[in-house]
């Protein structure tokens, strides 16, 4: 089947695509977005997180023809043209980013969090944060990214 | 730029990875390549009578279809004894073995048709006790029997009496690595008879040299380059799809692409060895110990995979950090059907940790000893010998480090933001109606509104652990790295070249600033890892920042060398006494020559292959030997509250202290104390593969648990340097004592809490409650 | 459209179908997505009940209905992860209809309606009568889930679900609890611990016969302990759970007393504090 979607602010046309692909297939093996990951494609990981119509999803569970004539935005469109966005900048101050597999995912819910809620508390944190594993860092420094880019996004 | 040692600049890789751009083994792809899919085993334990392959070949978009009898060479394989199959042939030995191997034009092809190869099993009754395989009347899983190891030791008086006794037996549940990067790789036959194959693994040189027997191809012929790596910790050591990605890629001459969902994942790798450990402590009436008789019985699955090592360490370091003048050890690693069993950070001595701090805390209590008193009193120091006979040599600050941990303030009361309501020993709350969410956060249970105080009790606990760091035994532990030195665009530049996995500890970043500031320049690349560079050896075993820090360092010192010789000879400046800031400078720090002038076009470049002092194999009968290169040491403290009705538990805090030797990168250092951290959390708690008659029953992320970030509290670090005398720098290696004492400290408290023994982990709600 | 494609697999959040497509479970011959029509995620009071379309997410849940139905919003936030919250939706809880899935014990226990609509027209089935087996529910093939009825809360409610983890759990066991101060009675719910979601009738019944008899919704006065014990045995004994991965048998029938008891005693001292 054919996919028609605006992807980072671009209209998209995925081709050949299996009925049973999930959004996170098509990104990755049609629209050549590998930036979302796959670590466990049952949604309890978060490495897949996008946006889909402005809603952060695990894009492993979207049917891809279900974000037909949507709008999906992925870790590759965090960033602005060449410059890095204030959560992935804090993300590496910090040294949230070992293996980094589950990176992407984190950016995009981070971005998301600090979207509604510009300063959120640690608890806060955690809780939107709770549907992204990290397996490497303990998490630590992934909480002092999200307060540094909170910070940086609205100083106060 | 790269910083120098003791900095903590910013990994080269990390843009990439924050973009999305960095491309993990997983994200390779290749024009025109092909996807292949494995059949596994539905059985734990079954006779091959058949496999037909005709209605999968016919499926469509399948271009090949592969069983044992397409294994060019070497049919079995193993990191220790040779004794897995490639493709199984005669029998499978575990649940989700690989059996044959399809590949297709498209995944859903390759899974499609992977369902159609028909294998004819008889089905034989499971081995899935090892205590059971240790009997006459279990089947030999393997022709030399089904004990894989058994390691004796035999320290001091072996009839030792004492006045104080404590036992007790203690089961550890099977951990497993998952990291988040599935087994993946593409392998792309190079025309000429050969493969390349870009892969994720721990060691690039171990694989290749695994590969070239069993493709029956010389390693010249089998290139391998490291993809991105998605975390490993033990997961990446075994072959798992390499093999049969190279396997498909020659038979077809196309590019093919593996690979694992996540819960072939699970069966695609080993698993941590659970096991059964009894331990009798004995000691004086003021808490010396006088002896220490351990049975250590580890369950290795299937195939040997690492265990041989694995069962060494539990048994080298069964008794912890105490000096003891008795000691009688026996180790078991046996072959069961159940899932295969190898190495996970911290290989053998997080087992054991669990066992010698419950036998600790009895002991204290028998004695009426405060804890942390009780181990400092048997505390090891530089000097103490191990039950192996090995003096510890460089620092031991095993009472330094239960100190430091002791002495972080304990945190307030729960109670959440209005911290209104009583955590008395009774539990007793007000039972108020609805509470506000922040604090039902601060509760065991959480949001899912479990307590909102009820029955909730505070318990905290210590533990302190070690063990060795480096290959043991005499395994030939060395590493290899090309450092080159040469001029761009004016200023110079310093290339590191060496087949080291960076699995995500930040390896990368350590090699660049030793060559830094060995060289002293700012400009350092560090080139992907292949196998075009002498082998490395494993990311594994806490080893590289030591021994491929120390190859670097080695390479480095000899471009350095070569450097100032050129300034002496070629300018006839003697005075060349050392780099600086780019350049040839004086003993006074005066500037000879800037490293542009003195090399314009010439590129230096050394080779270097850095090996540690040897190391003996254990004697068989007494299990003496200097067998470890290093010892590292590490302590914690856990706060838990329980809700001691329905055994929920919540870790409040955890606090650590640990000797690193010199932080090469102490970001990178503080990364390891945590995620080790985090992974001893996930094993005292919630983390465990079950097996029921050899079969996994929990192989996805749904019910294998793992720590999110509403479980991990925050962890309070001491990082001491207090300067190994022996390594680089006076490193030592930092990434598995964090995995090791975080648990048992966890545990410990839970005790406290509930004044439950508690001798299993993970502590299910079940073990607390005692239904 | 369900009516010409009768083995069209409905997907709306996709939080269970798509586990069950990437496991490589389930191959449907179409999907029909439910996400396109704009009538399932609308929401509104009829005759002073809330009927919520099947496709209402729960991060709606929790912000919109938040305050009107608590007991449902409570087992919303319990419900996965804020990417699980802004896709999964009661409607597709109720068309798994695992004995596991969150919002059950809740919607039981407030006594909702879920309604199911056809080219034949339109039938609203009691959620008691909704669950007919482990994963099975009383939907024919031509069938959707429309819609359920809930009333707003007319007293405290609760909910309160045992895992071994703080966030993204199946339960081990779960329990809904709604207080009707108006009508005089109460409502359970127990989720994870018998082949379907359940009641648990005699518990309902005897905790109504204590505050009847001694009049205590009128005095406002505490539950006695020992009937509040009663009450824990009675949701306990409701129960018929198994051992499985998650947990035991004999443990969930322990835990879910403790959680009626807690749960009453923390919906009841709200309904006192209420005064």
């Amino acid at each position: 089947m054919k996919i028609a979607c605006t992807v980072n602010g671009r209209p998209r046309v995925a081709h050949g695509v299996w009925e049973g692909s999930s959004l996170l297939a098509v990104l990755r093996e049609h629209l050549e977005l590998p930036g979302s990951k796959n670590a466990c494609e049952q949604g309890e990981c978060g490495s897949c997180s996008v946006y889909l119509d402005g809603s952060l999803v695990c894009s492993c569970l979207v049917l891809g023809g279900q974000a037909q004539g949507r709008e999906v935005v992925t870790v590759e469109g965090i960033a602005s043209g060449g410059v890095l966005h204030p959560v992935q900048e804090a993300f590496l101050e910090a040294g949230a980013v070992q293996c980094g597999f589950c990176t992407p995912g984190f950016v995009v819910a981070t971005h998301d969090l600090l979207t509604r809620t510009p300063h959120p508390t640690t608890m806060q944190i955690r809780e939107a944060l709770a549907g992204n594993i990290c397996r490497c860092t303990g998490y630590a420094k992934i909480i002092d990214a999200v307060h540094l880019a909170a910070e940086r996004m609205a100083p106060r | 730029m790269s910083g120098r040692i003791g900095e903590s600049p910013r990994r080269a890789d990390g843009e990439g990875k924050v973009r999305g751009d960095f491309t993990y083994s997983s994200d390779l792809t290749a024009r025109g390549m092909l996807w292949g899919a494995t059949v596994r085993s539905p059985h734990p334990y079954a006779r091959i009578l058949a496999i037909d392959t005709t209605e999968a070949n016919g499926m469509p978009g399948v271009v090949a279809v592969l069983t044992h009898e397409d294994v060019p060479g070497q049919k079995l394989y193993g990191l220790e004894i040779q004794d897995q199959p490639v493709l199984a042939f005669d029998v499978v030995r575990y649940w989700g073995e690989a059996v044959a191997l399809v590949a297709a034009d498209h995944p859903e092809h390759a899974r499609r048709a992977a369902q159609k190869v028909r294998v004819t099993y008889e089905v034989l009754e499971p081995l899935t006790d090892p205590e059971r395989a240790l009997t006459d009347s279990a089947p030999r899983l393997h022709a030399g029997g089904n004990v894989t190891r058994h390691v004796r030791i035999r320290h001091g008086d072996q009839d030792a009496r004492a006045d104080v006794v404590v036992s007790g037996e203690y089961e550890i549940g099977m951990q497993d690595q998952a990291p988040l990067g599935p087994e993946s790789g593409l392998a792309i036959p190079d025309g000429d008879g050969g493969v390349d194959l870009h892969i994720a693994t721990q060691w690039l040189h171990v694989d290749r040299d695994q590969l070239s027997e069993i493709l029956a191809l010389p390693p010249e012929k089998v290139k391998l380059t490291m993809a991105g790596v998605g975390g490993a910790f033990g997961a990446r050591e075994d072959l798992s799809m390499q093999a049969h990605a190279c396997l498909l890629a020659l038979r077809t001459g196309r590019a093919v692409k593996m690979s694992y969902s996540r819960s072939e994942s699970f069966v695609g790798h080993v698993h941590r060895h659970p096991g059964r450990l009894t331990y009798e402590h004995g000691a004086t009436r003021d808490g010396k110990l006088v002896y220490v008789k351990a049975r250590v019985m580890l369950d290795g699955g299937a195939y040997a995979s690492s265990s041989t090592a694995v069962i060494a360490n539990a048994c080298c370091f069964a008794l912890g950090p105490y000096e003891c003048p008795s000691a009688t050890v026996d180790g078991w690693v046996m072959y069961t059907n159940n899932p295969p069993c190898g190495a996970m950070r911290g290989f053998g001595s997080v087992q054991n940790c669990y066992a010698h701090e419950a036998q600790m805390d009895k002991l204290a209590a028998a004695l009426q000893m405060d804890p942390v008193e009780l181990r400092k009193r048997n505390a090891m120091k530089t000097g103490s010998r191990l039950i192996t006979g090995q003096v510890v040599e460089g620092p031991a600050p095993v009472e330094e480090l239960l100190d430091r941990v002791k002495s972080f303030p304990l945190p307030p009361q729960g109670g959440g933001s209005s911290g209104s309501f009583p955590l008395s020993p009774q539990g007793r709350a007000s039972g108020r109606g609805r509470i506000a969410a922040a604090d039902l956060t601060q509760m065991p249970g959480g949001v899912s509104n479990t307590t909102h105080g009820e029955g909730v009790v505070r318990g905290v606990g210590y533990a302190v652990g070690f063990k060795n760091v480096g290959y043991s035994e005499g395994f030939d532990d060395h590493s290899t790295a090309r450092v080159r030195l040469f001029i761009v665009d004016g200023r110079p530049r310093a290339e590191v070249h060496t087949a080291a996995a960076e699995v995500g500890q930040g390896l990368i970043s350590v090699q660049a600033q030793i060559a830094a500031t060995e060289l002293s320049v700012d400009d350092v690349v560090v080139l992907q890892a292949d196998t075009q560079v002498g082998s490395a050896g494993s990311s594994s075993a806490s080893r590289q920042t030591y021994i491929t820090g120390g190859a670097v360092k080695a390479a480095s010192e000899a471009v350095r060398e070569r450097v100032l010789a050129m300034a002496r000879s070629e300018l006839g400046r003697s005075t060349a006494a050392r780099l600086e800031n780019e350049a040839v400078v004086s003993s006074e720090g005066e500037v000879i020559v800037t490293l542009a002038t003195l090399l314009g076009d010439a590129v230096v470049e050394e080779t270097r292959e850095f090996r540690p002092r040897r190391t003996h194999r254990l004697d068989p009968e007494t299990g003496q030997a200097n067998a470890h290169l290093q010892y590292a040491f590490a302590a914690h403290r856990a706060v838990v509250d329980v809700d001691t009705e329905l055994g929920l538990v919540k870790v409040v805090e955890l606090a650590t202290a640990q000797d690193v030797g010199k932080a090469i990168n102490p970001q990178a250092v503080e990364g390891q104390l945590e995620g080790g951290a985090a992974q001893g959390l996930g094993l005292a708690v919630m983390e465990e593969i079950q097996v029921k008659d050899g079969v996994i029953r929990n192989a996805s992320f749904t019910d294998y648990l793992l720590p999110t970030i509403l479980d991990m509290p925050p962890l309070l670090m001491e990082i001491l340097e207090l300067g190994d005398p022996h390594s680089p720098y006076g490193l030592k290696g930092v990434g598995e004592p964090p995995a090791i004492s975080s648990g048992p400290a966890i545990v410990a408290a839970i005790r406290a809490a509930t004044g439950k023994p508690i001798t299993r982990v993970p502590v299910r709600p079940q073990d607390i409650v005692d239904t | 459209m369900k009516a010409a494609h009768p083995d069209a697999l409905p997907i709306a959040g996709g939080t269970d179908v798509m586990v069950e497509i990437n496991f490589d479970r389930h191959r449907p011959p179409a999907f029909l997505d439910l996400t396109r029509v704009a009538e399932l995620s609308e929401w509104g009071l009829e005759d002073g009940v809330l009927r919520i379309g099947a496709g209402v997410t729960y991060t709606r849940l929790i912000e919109e209905l938040g305050d009107r139905i608590p007991g449902l919003a409570m087992a919303s936030r319990t419900v996965g992860s804020p990417q699980i919250r802004n896709r999964g939706t009661v409607g597709g809880n109720l068309g798994s209809a695992s004995p596991a899935g969150d919002a059950h014990p809740a919607l039981l226990a407030s006594r909702a309606v879920v309604e199911l609509a056809s080219a034949a027209g339109t039938r609203r089935v009691p959620v008691h009568e909704f669950f007919v087996g482990p994963k099975r529910n009383a939907m024919r093939k031509d069938e959707l889930i429309a819609a359920f009825l809930i009333e707003p809360a007319h007293g405290p409610q609760q909910f309160s679900k045992v895992g071994t983890r703080n966030a993204m759990v199946i339960a081990v066991c779960s329990f809904g609890l709604a207080i009707d101060a108006e009508r005089r009675w109460v409502g359970t719910g127990i989720g994870s611990a018998a082949p379907t979601p359940v009641g648990a009738p005699e518990a309902e019944s005897f905790i109504q016969g204590v505050l009847d008899e001694d009049d205590l919704w009128q005095k406002r006065a505490p539950v006695a302990e020992s009937a509040l014990a009663r009450f824990g045995e009675l949701v306990a004994a409701a129960a018929r759970p198994i051992d499985d991965v998650r947990g035991t048998a004999a443990y969930r029938r322990y835990a879910l007393a403790v959680m009626a008891r807690r749960s009453f005693t923390w919906a009841w001292n709200e309904y006192l504090g209420a005064a």
